[in-house]
């Protein structure tokens, strides 16, 4: 019964798409019914995962479509916590079809079953991989945080009349949550690296972890970039640039780490 | 009960009656409550409007009294106030306030301020379930047109849309610190707005000493020779410009590097002070007059649209209001009807008593839960029935009052 969960929180990540795609046409009332979609979409998102967690014996995302099914919840959480308000409607219009698309991919490779046999004791493999989730997550939520402030800067540079209409987040608004979003995700990324290392300390090295470090090196020239040189276009630019990485590693994470 | 509305505003009267008649807060709480007294009153006072709402039974006499305390403030007779006043009653007093709670009777149309005072007002009054619902109902409209619709982000001049550009570029301008390149009154009043916004002013630099001074201890900075430019935009967020040079005043040496901090430089002098080269520097955003024109006239463009929708916001709003008043009549006859089928149910249960001694405690309570839950059940559709009749007979009404 559990699983019959997904079809809500389809329906609302789906309806909070289309909402989101309304409301940047006129904005209005459509984006309460979006941010809405969001809230009520991940709350019974986190239902089902917490079911999931409930009955399978160990780590219930172990499979790639699980997996997947965990980023996406992740992706969402991370949209909710940092942006999900009427000004960052446009971030919430590149997440949000792209989730409910993945969490619909995830449904039909079985990642919203609740019955999941499959399962990792192993606490370092499982903290590895949920803060490398975690950490991906929050990359995905950067790049859009930045691609939305360097879609600004352009707009301010070339005196854009309309800038006012468009109800964007401030410039500055938008420079400081792309900066704390990398931060805490390479953060995540550290955690997820260093469960790694102590899991399997003999490890060669693979492309999936020269990968990850390429990752973590990329994230921490953008903190370096803003933070100490003050080269927030560049940063911005990484950050955006960093999500084809995260996809990469995404994509090699679940062919790799998960059945 | 009605509402009933009898006020002034900058709509009616000049400035001159509409100090006479505006009270601060302790007095307006005084004033609703001498007004209340025998039903519900609130008074708004602002600089633009003196208002007083009642929810009276007796409509002619309350609104003789809301006339003559309004008269006694102005200090005048009634019959010299009686051209700057309105009065309204019912619908129309619900979308008058509702309109003025978002901000579309202001004299800035779209203004936040208003909201606020609403609310205060709304806390000062003496109020009972009526103003309670309408004012509440108000907030809540003036929240509605501000998320749903841009027309409190809609400037009408160029320096409110500097002001306005500012905070699209540093979002809360509390702490952004604003530097004044020639001591103008333009530079002054633009400065002025972001202030308001709460940015505060650094340097004003200007050619004549005098002048710098004065507008540096009029808006709060520090006055400096403009051969320290460089300085005094080192130190800035925004920089004003509205010198009367004939040349650039403003050039790309007396940038500094910013290391990611923004500059925005507003320059509303022409011919132009500040170099449009620097737009090109990292970080920086310069606007001059023709760009802040552009955004004016963008903006007041999409005004009338958001207006529109700001308007269909209050009026349905007030809608809901009406419906919402309309059940309320009906509340006493599902009081009526409530205590009646409680009275039956409880009859019932005493005659059976007889046979239902023999039951334990706790099957007597489910007795007792399962009569009620009858009782509850069979009601719902009668009541349910009875409020759409009401909002119905509402809605149809010709006179369209708005009673409780």
């Amino acid at each position: 019964m559990a699983e019959q969960l997904v079809w809500p929180v389809l329906f609302a990540y789906g309806e909070a798409a289309v909402a989101y795609a309304g409301n940047a046409r006129t904005p209005g009332a459509l984006g309460r019914f979006a941010t809405w979609g969001v809230r009520v979409g991940w709350l019974a998102q986190t239902a089902l995962l917490v079911a999931q967690a409930a009955r399978a014996d160990g780590f219930p995302w172990s499979t790639w479509a699980g997996s997947l099914n965990l980023f996406v919840w992740l992706v969402v959480g991370a949209y909710l916590i940092w942006g999900c308000s009427p000004r960052f409607r446009l971030l919430g219009l590149a997440v949000m079809p792209i989730a409910a698309a993945l969490l619909a991919v995830s449904y039909v490779a079985g990642g919203t079953e609740t019955s999941t046999t499959t399962a990792w004791h192993d606490v370092l493999l499982v903290g590895h991989i949920a803060f490398a989730l975690a950490a991906l997550a929050g990359f995905t939520v950067a790049a859009g945080l930045a691609a939305l402030e360097l879609w600004e800067e352009r707009l301010l540079k070339r005196r854009r009349a309309g800038i006012l209409q468009l109800r964007l987040p401030s410039l500055v608004a938008l420079d400081r949550l792309t900066v704390t979003t990398v931060a805490v995700s390479l953060g995540a990324l550290t955690i997820a690296l260093l469960a790694g290392v102590a899991r399997m300390p003999g490890h060669s090295l693979d492309p999936l972890i020269a990968g990850a470090v390429a990752a973590w090196l990329l994230y921490a020239s953008v903190l370096y970039l803003r933070l100490r040189t003050g080269r927030r276009a560049l940063a911005a630019r990484l950050a955006l640039a960093g999500v084809g990485v995260v996809f990469v590693l995404q994509l090699g994470l679940m062919l790799t780490h998960v059945a | 009960m009605n509402v009933l509305l009898v006020g002034t505003s900058h709509r009616l009267a000049p400035v001159e009656v509409r100090e006479r008649v505006a009270v601060d807060a302790d007095r307006a709480a005084a004033l609703a409550e001498q007004l209340a007294a025998d039903g519900e009153a609130v008074c708004l006072s602002t600089c633009n409007r003196t208002e007083l709402y009642l929810a009276t039974a007796e409509g002619d006499e309350a609104e003789q009294r809301a006339t003559g305390a309004l008269a006694d403030l102005a200090g005048v007779s009634e019959a010299e106030l009686e051209p700057y006043l309105y009065r309204l009653e019912g619908e129309p007093a619900v979308v008058h306030l509702f309109r003025v709670a978002a901000g579309l009777d202001s004299l800035v149309p779209g203004e936040g301020e208003i909201l606020g005072q609403v609310r205060s007002a709304y806390e000062g009054g003496a109020v009972g379930p009526l103003l309670d619902r309408l004012f509440r109902d108000a907030v809540h409209t003036g929240k509605r047109v501000r998320t749903e619709t841009a027309i409190a982000e809609s400037p009408g001049t160029t320096s409110s849309a500097a002001a306005a550009l500012a905070a699209q570029v540093f979002g809360d301008l509390s702490g952004s610190r604003i530097a004044i390149v020639g001591a103008g009154k333009i530079g002054a009043l633009a400065a002025r707005r972001l202030i308001k916004r709460g940015a505060e002013l650094c340097f004003v630099a200007n050619r004549s000493e005098d002048r710098g001074q004065h507008v540096a201890a009029e808006l709060g900075g520090t006055s400096v020779p403009l051969d320290r430019i460089r300085q005094a935009i080192a130190a800035a967020d925004i920089v004003v410009s509205s010198t009367s040079a004939a040349n650039y005043v403003v050039a790309p040496e007396h940038v500094n590097e910013r290391r990611g901090r923004p500059l925005l430089l507003i320059d509303l002098a022409v011919p132009r002070d500040v170099d449009p080269v620097i737009n090109e520097l990292p970080d920086c955003y310069v606007y001059d007059i023709d760009d802040l024109e552009a955004v004016v006239q963008e903006t007041l463009a999409g005004r009338e649209a958001e207006f529109a929708k700001a308007e269909a916001i209050a009026v349905a709003e007030a809608s809901r209001f009406r419906d919402w008043l309309a059940t309320r009549d009906v509340v006493p006859v599902i009081a009526s009807l409530r205590e009646r089928a409680e009275q039956i149910r409880c009859g019932e249960l005493a005659k059976a008593s007889g046979w239902l001694g023999g039951l334990s405690e706790r099957e007597r309570d489910a007795v007792e839960s399962l009569t009620s839950q009858i009782v509850n059940k069979v009601l719902h559709e009668p009541i349910v029935r009875l409020k759409e009749a009401a909002v119905a007979q509402e809605r149809r009404g010709p006179e369209n009052r708005v009673e409780g």
